[in-house]
């Protein structure tokens, strides 16, 4: 029952996704049913998995995955995991019934609710992975889909780009992350998380720690907009509030400070760990509490005070006491409580007002009382005042930095700079507070505002009432689920930590006083600058990351790579494929440089019928190339000797099925080449060719240079390939695995033709490929040339027909094309008596093709040839006026058939193209064995014919059709 | 023998590859055929050479070494008729490209 509940747990969510997706565009309401329902599954798994974590248990599930690699998807949900979980859905099914009010009926929901539920299933997926790829698999995409909602409203160039940069950012995290988790994997020997959490002192004393740290802490700092990366944060704010309310409090960023936490007992507690995460953490924490005080944009005051609440949950965790990290954990949740409460409000004041600009708006807490006081009571949890959840886990923070130590960092800086912080947090909340509740009525405003519809309030009160409950009795609420987290993290010697709301009069409560006062002193100071509405935080101002950022990636992504296209790139096929052969030379020379053993040239044994044979063979391929400019049907025809040839090659050296196949694609190859040389245009000589002036002449020298460089080339890369294959074929074979077909392929496939068994039993499932390969190229080329548009100079008739009809005119007896026809009269009778005998050959091929040589592809090809033969004897429509052939529904029955014959195996409970066989008496024919291959074969052979037919007749076509010329390109005129 | 078929396998690159370098459509398709003999030519070779060795085993007790070896016969089977299937295509695109840009040069227009 668990495992199930935690399958679905990660599974429903992704469903739903796609569920979501096929919605209308205008269901908001079964939209956000299936979603909340969604989250509420998922809390409701979640709460039930508690009794079982609460007692310390570790649920896990293991799927096979990659058994042979030592990787298994892995379910675990210990205490951190499960408290995480619950902020995911607890969180996620609040804001689905907030965007239920906040999307308007304009936006398209179905794509919003797709990406949320995708990003929940991703959030969930990443804090119950048990497995470190998997993690990063989920980590990228979460990433992913985040983007994907942050770039909701695509028409906002705005959103576009704060989402590049998210994704930008955080994916070259992943990135990193990934390359460490290869490292830990590396060190430990294994991806397993609890293999690597009990493995803490190995990896700690490893020499690849560092890298490993260094860009583990990329992955998490990135996430969680850590100084140096912050910047794209606030960027991201462009998103709708309720996905900034999701991703911005208690998931997106909060998977970076989940990953330090999830490796805290293994990495933590070095000298690279604390002084790098500590100081990131204290950077962000008082840089962004800074920078929130100046934001004039409520999401941004919000964006920045997040920053800089992350920053204090890296601080403590980077600082490396138990005590600290179970801080750390708290502010998680507690974080997470009170700004998802306050985007929120946002949002609603942004929906009632039409703005989220601080100095328009005032006075608003005449208009929306119950708002107004929902979002001071969140303000004053971010600000940490006492008696609410934010000000325990600030305390907790307080302690911390107070301990003594020797080292004055760590005594004077943290104290000292969390203090500020802390006074800087007052200070924003104040600013929030005020800003936007008090003062006078705002003026010019679109719209008077009044209260939201009471359920989209319903979300913030019950966030807000978390933060009250937790922050007046945390021992009764939120204490044993810290203490199943925490113990989940820290294992058996939890730290003794008090939560309580009075702790008596100590040093941390003195830092809060000094934060509360001084915050609301600075804040008073301060007053008159921020109703300036002077942009951007001073000192820092011109410190932009965006700017930076945008710099940096212009700079790789444009500069850079023009620069080396400049250097590298072509647009000339020419001179790239000249650039790819030389490049396979010199790789091709790489081993062969280190020497390739003993060489011994044997000339015995040379039959000289076979070197005569091939004397003919190389003769036709040089003057082949030698022709193929000028004389394009000399060269066909060269090119059709060189292919018997080898053709008479393969028979000599036993490969019958080859010489076969071989033989029968000559044709239909040659037929088409035929078919297309219609539509190319007439060679001319060119100025190369025959030179007039001096600039012709400097033309022509330098066309010869190109063709002897080219000529270098090939020759190079023909020797090369003389040595290899010689070398090969005159050492012993190796025993492969040629043995099992052989000794196989009768007892196991049932035929004796091993070739033949190969293909469609051993190898079924590579031809199926091959055929569905051989189908989509019949299927594009057919569709290519249904809107086929010839150059203007071959749309009339060729010349020779032209010459003909011309003779037919003058003379009163003779019809114009009568000439046409009757000059292959006779080779026309021949091929159309033909027709059934190459049929019946054909099908004699295909039956002895499991024993003999034969088979579907050469039956396939003959047949094609039958139909292929009808058409050149008598004319296109001749032919379709008696014979209808439907090529494209034999390439669909080809095409099912085979995979039916596959698929049929699987009733037998045997895995897929498993084949069968046995022997059955006919009669009149007696014992011939039956191969369920046999199907699987003519399925080949249907595709086979349907395809070669539907090229060959779909060019042969062209002829008919009187296309229409193309138009010539623009600046050659037209005529 | 060896040395003959290596020859062949040599020439017919070389043929092959002195088309593909060259301007115009038609060459590079003929190149491309040339190339795909001498390749088949090759993996079959791969094999060793045997005469009389035709691999159907009619008798299941013989020595599997003394036939031909069947899995380069099986991929290059395949091969053919996928460089027939590669070749069809390549035409089909060269001819609509010469249609659209008017010119049968590689490069979509003559230099």
């Amino acid at each position: 029952m668990s495992q199930f509940l935690l399958i679905t747990l990660v599974a429903l969510p992704f469903v739903c996704s796609i569920i979501a997706s096929m919605l209308p565009a205008n269901a908001r309401n079964a939209e956000a049913w299936l979603a909340g329902g969604v989250a509420v599954a998922g809390m409701a798994s979640t709460l039930w998995f508690y009794p079982q974590v609460a007692s310390g248990e570790v649920l896990r599930h293991e799927i096979a995955w990659v058994p042979s690699l030592g990787l298994n998807i892995i379910l675990r949900l210990d205490g951190f995991a499960w408290l995480f979980a619950l902020l995911i859905t607890g969180v996620g099914f609040l804001v689905v019934l907030y965007a239920r009010y906040y999307m308007s009926p304009k936006d398209p929901v179905p794509r919003f609710f797709a990406f949320f539920l995708a990003f929940m299933g991703s959030m969930l997926g990443l804090v119950t992975a048990g497995n470190l790829v998997q993690m990063v698999i989920f980590w990228e995409l979460t990433s992913i889909t985040s983007f994907l909602l942050i770039a909701y409203w695509t028409h906002k160039a705005q959103a576009r780009d704060g989402a590049r940069m998210a994704l930008t950012v955080t994916g070259l995290g992943g990135l990193a992350l990934f390359a460490s988790v290869l490292l830990l994997g590396h060190i430990v020997g294994s991806y397993d998380l609890d293999v690597v959490l009990a493995s803490g002192n190995r990896i700690r004393d490893h020499a690849l720690y560092v890298p490993a740290l260094l860009l583990l802490l990329l992955g998490a700092l990135t996430k969680s907009a850590q100084f140096p990366f912050q910047f794209w944060l606030p960027h991201a704010m462009a998103a709708p509030t309720p996905v900034s309310a999701y991703l911005h409090s208690a998931t997106m960023v909060k998977a970076g400070v989940f990953l330090l936490v999830r490796f805290w007992p293994v990495m933590a507690g070095t000298e690279p760990w604390f002084w790098i995460v500590t100081f990131a953490g204290l950077t962000t924490l008082i840089l962004g509490a800074y920078a929130a005080i100046f934001q004039h944009d409520m999401k941004g005051l919000l964006a920045y005070s997040t920053i800089s609440h992350l920053g204090l949950i890296t601080t403590l965790l980077g600082m490396g006491s138990r005590l600290a990290a179970v801080a750390a954990i708290f502010h998680i949740a507690n974080h997470a409580t009170f700004k998802a409460s306050l985007f929120m409000a946002a949002g609603i004041i942004d929906h009632e007002t039409g703005t989220r600009d601080l100095r328009r708006l005032s006075g608003l807490i005449r208009f929306m009382p119950f708002t107004a006081t929902l979002a001071m009571v969140a303000s004053a949890a971010m600000a940490g005042v006492p008696l609410l959840n934010g000000f325990l886990s600030k305390e907790m923070f307080f302690a911390e930095t107070a301990i003594e130590d020797p080292n004055p960092f760590v005594n004077l800086v943290l104290p000292i700079g969390a203090t500020i912080a802390g006074m800087f947090s007052v200070v924003y909340s104040l600013r929030f507070v005020f800003g936007v509740f008090f003062g006078p009525a705002p003026q010019g405003l679109d719209r008077v505002p009044h209260e939201p519809p009471p359920l989209m309030r319903r979300p913030i009160e019950v966030l807000v009432l978390l933060c009250l409950v937790v922050g007046i009795m945390p021992a009764v609420t939120i204490a044993p689920f810290l203490d199943t987290a925490v113990f989940a993290v820290l294992g058996r010697d939890i730290p003794y930590y008090n939560l309580s709301v009075w702790h008596g009069f100590n040093l941390p409560l003195v830092m809060s006083a000094v934060a509360l006062v001084g915050g609301a002193v600075l804040y008073a100071g301060l007053h008159r600058h921020l109703e300036a509405g002077i942009d951007g935080p001073p000192l820092i101002r011109h410190l932009q990351g965006q700017r930076i950022f945008e710099r940096v990636l212009v700079t790789v992504s444009w500069k850079w790579a023009r620069a080396l296209e400049a250097v590298l790139g072509t647009r000339r096929l020419q001179v790239q494929i000249f650039l790819l052969v030389s490049a396979a030379c010199l790789a091709a020379a790489v081993p062969l440089g280190q020497g390739m053993g003993p060489f011994d040239l044997r000339l015995d044994g040379v039959d000289p019928v076979f070197a005569l044979l091939w004397a003919v063979g190389i003769a036709c391929a040089v003057a082949t190339a030698h022709q193929a400019k000028f004389h394009r049907l000399v060269a066909l025809v060269l090119m059709g000797g060189t292919g018997l040839v080898t053709c008479v090659t393969f028979v000599w050296f036993s490969a019958p099925d080859l010489a076969l196949t071989q033989l029968l694609v000559e044709i239909v190859t040659t037929v088409l080449i035929l078919l297309g040389l219609r539509w190319l245009p007439k060679r001319l000589l060119t100025a190369e060719d025959a030179p007039v002036d001096a600039a012709d002449r400097g033309r022509a020298v330098g066309a010869l240079l190109r063709r002897y460089r080219d000529l270098l080339l090939a020759v190079i890369a023909g020797s090369g390939m003389a040595i290899v294959s010689y070398a090969v074929m005159t050492r012993p074979a190796p025993d492969g695995i040629s043995r099992f077909f052989l000794e196989n392929a009768y007892a196991l496939g049932g035929g004796t033709n091993v070739v033949n068994v190969l293909l469609v039993d051993f190898r079924g499932f590579d031809t199926l490929g091959e055929v569905a390969v051989l189908g989509i190229v019949a299927l594009t080329v057919f569709a290519l040339l249904r809107r086929f548009r010839p150059a203007e100079d071959s749309i009339d008739k060729p010349e020779q027909q032209r010459i003909q009809n011309a003779y037919d005119e003058v003379r009163p007896e003779r019809k114009v094309g009568d000439t046409v026809d009757e000059y292959m009269l006779v080779s026309s009778v021949i091929m159309q008596w033909l027709f059934p005998v190459i049929i019946v050959l054909a099908v004699y091929l295909f039956v002895r093709g499991h024993d003999l040589p034969g088979g579907g592809f050469a039956a396939g090809v003959t047949m094609s040839i039958a139909f292929v033969l009808q058409y050149m004897a008598g004319g296109t429509r001749w032919v379709e006026e008696r014979l209808r052939i439907l090529p494209v529904k034999w390439i669909a029955t080809g095409l099912l058939l085979s995979a039916a014959t596959g698929a049929a195996s699987w009733l037998f409970g045997y895995p897929f193209l498993t084949s069968a066989f046995q022997y059955a008496d006919l009669p009149w024919i007696g014992r011939v064995p039956m191969a369920s291959a046999l199907f699987f074969d003519l399925g080949v052979f249907a595709l086979v014919v349907g395809a070669t037919v539907l090229i060959l007749i779909a060019l042969a076509h062209q002829s008919v059709r009187a296309p229409k010329a193309a138009r010539r390109p623009a600046g050659e005129g037209t005529s | 023998m060896e040395l003959i078929v290596a020859t062949a396998i040599g020439v017919l690159t070389a043929s092959g590859v002195w088309l593909l370098l060259r301007p115009r459509t038609f060459q590079v398709i003929i190149g491309l055929s040339l190339v795909s003999y001498a390749v088949n030519l090759f993996i079959f070779s791969m094999g060793r050479l045997r005469t009389a060795a035709v691999p159907v085993v009619n008798n299941p007790a013989a020595d599997p070494a003394s036939y031909a070896d069947p899995v380069p016969q099986a991929l290059v089977l395949t091969a053919i008729v996928i460089g027939f299937a590669m070749t069809a295509l390549f035409l089909v695109v060269l001819l609509a490209a010469r249609g659209l840009t008017g010119t049968d040069h590689v490069d979509g227009r003559e230099r």
